[in-house]
């Protein structure tokens, strides 16, 4: 169903001891909806989507991702982070773990799949991310690109409802960003429900259905990437976005 | 007559490297797993659990171990539980080695990445394996220059052992030095044992923190 709420944030507001890094966020993702999400550094783009997977607690507001509210339990946390993905700016691989196990160890561990059924999984998630040939090596092994790819491939074993990504190709040399973007977009295409934090304008006119601005915790503005671009309603988001387009 | 050092004092020195080897790995064994306990609690992220191991380990990495040696020995005498020094001074050594090792390794857990921890939850990996899976593996590559180096001074700190009478390679040493008025060749050897224990390990030691030190270059 292409309008079944994923994703419901509510009056959030999280601080990190006394600075407020979230104030009164409210967001709701649809399944399949593609929605990017931009901001200056430092404005709480990060925090937002860490709280989704309870990778950062928040002190207010309500959290519901596919039916289940996110609370202190771990049984709510388990649940949740069985359906959301993510995907880090420096990849965050297993460096003492070969590709093929980075990607077999948490359907084994947190699905309790068997490691044949494991196995055969993380092979068609490194084919999809067209990578299935560098299964036996370790990470330091690979590119940057590559790396991210297999992050990408990891996080894709644990079958989840939605994929997070923060920055996934800030950390990459310009050369490799296309190949990550690709599979990004192979992604979107394939019907994911993806938030991904990134300054690739490019990115987001193609796949976004939403591009979210932030600043200083709070959402700005959103709207279709069209219009967005085109026509920004705030004076915060113009200079953001003059500054964004000087830099490319 | 004094004996001239021969094959029997060879024996007998033989013999107190033996008992220095065997404290030695039985302190190593029980220091490395409630030096583990140690580590992991000292870093459960849980207040109260964490200062009581960080006084655990402040009182016995802040006071002597000859201290800790009496206390286990004497101490423990005085309420009535007559202990054989062997197993008094192991049971000395074991929480000194707990308290160390469990300081090196919450210094390597701690080194390893915040990432990969967080990475290993947004998998929706449990505790159990973060640690078994991800930190520890990590933790004890970064950590092994240190505990490397720790065995060796264990190795050589067993002599205070002799202390409560308990007569390892040091001490075998003193005794056949004082029969044998041949104070040079008997701590020669002895000295050569110890040598031949440690060096090894102190080699093995440097070539892991040079292969380290390579691989966080790259
Ligand atoms: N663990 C933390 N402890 C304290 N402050 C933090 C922490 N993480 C982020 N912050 C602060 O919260 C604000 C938002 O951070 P972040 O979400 O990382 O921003 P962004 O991803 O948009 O650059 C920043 O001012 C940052 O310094
Ligand atoms: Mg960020």
């Amino acid at each position: 169903m292409q309008d079944q709420i994923l994703i419901e944030m509510k009056g959030v507001q999280k601080w990190y001891g006394g600075y407020q890094a979230l104030r009164n966020v409210d967001l709701t993702v649809r399944k399949g909806e593609k929605i990017v999400v931009c901001g200056p550094s430092g404005s709480g783009k990060s925090t937002l989507i860490r709280c989704i997977n309870r990778l950062e607690a928040i002190q207010q507001g309500s959290i519901v991702v596919n039916g289940h509210r996110l609370d202190d339990s771990i049984k709510a946390i388990d649940v949740v982070r069985q359906d959301v993905g993510m995907v880090f700016q420096s990849f965050n691989l297993f460096p003492h773990m070969t590709v093929l196990q980075n990607c077999t160890l948490a359907p084994i561990r947190a699905r309790r799949v068997s490691k044949t059924e494991a196995e055969a999984i993380a092979r068609k998630y490194l084919e999809r991310v067209r990578i299935g040939d560098q299964a036996e090596k370790y990470p330091a092994q690979l590119s940057g690109g590559q790396q991210q790819r297999v992050a990408i491939a990891r996080a894709l074993c644990m079958q989840p409802k939605v994929m997070l990504f923060d920055e996934p190709t800030s950390a990459l040399d310009p050369e490799m960003v296309k190949e990550v973007l690709d599979t990004m977009i192979g992604l979107a295409n394939d019907g994911m429900t993806m938030i991904c934090v990134t300054h690739e304008m490019g990115f987001a006119r193609q796949v976004a259905d939403r591009v979210i601005f932030m600043a200083e915790g709070q959402i700005i503005e959103e709207g279709a990437p069209d219009a967005f671009f085109r026509n920004p309603k705030h004076a915060r988001t113009r200079q953001f976005l003059g500054e964004i387009l000087a830099h490319h | 007559m004094t004996p001239h050092f021969g094959l029997p004092e060879f024996g007998f020195l033989l013999r107190g490297l033996q008992w220095t080897v065997l404290l030695t790995l039985v302190a190593f064994a029980g220091g490395c797993t409630a030096g583990l306990a140690i580590a992991l609690l000292r870093t459960c992220g849980h207040k109260g659990v964490e200062w009581i191991t960080r006084i655990y380990i402040g009182v016995f990495q802040g006071t002597p171990l000859l201290l800790q040696l009496f206390v286990v020995y004497y101490g423990l005498a005085l309420t009535g539980l007559k202990l054989d020094a062997f197993v008094a001074v192991a049971i000395g050594f074991t929480v000194n080695a707990s308290a160390f090792l469990g300081e090196i390794w919450r210094g390597a857990i701690q080194a390893v990445p915040r990432g990969q921890t967080e990475a290993a939850m947004a998998l929706g990996l449990h505790y159990s394996s973060r640690m078994r899976d991800i930190v520890l593996p990590q933790a004890i590559r970064i950590s092994l220059p240190a505990t490397i180096g720790y065995l060796v001074q264990l190795i050589k700190g067993t002599s205070l052992a002799a202390i409560v009478g308990f007569i390892e390679l040091a001490r075998a040493g003193q005794i056949v030095s004082n029969q044998t008025f041949q104070p040079l060749l008997v701590f020669g050897v002895v000295g050569a044992m110890y040598f031949i224990l440690c060096w090894p390990l102190s080699w093995w030691g440097s070539r892991m923190e040079a292969r380290l030190a390579l691989a966080s270059q790259r």
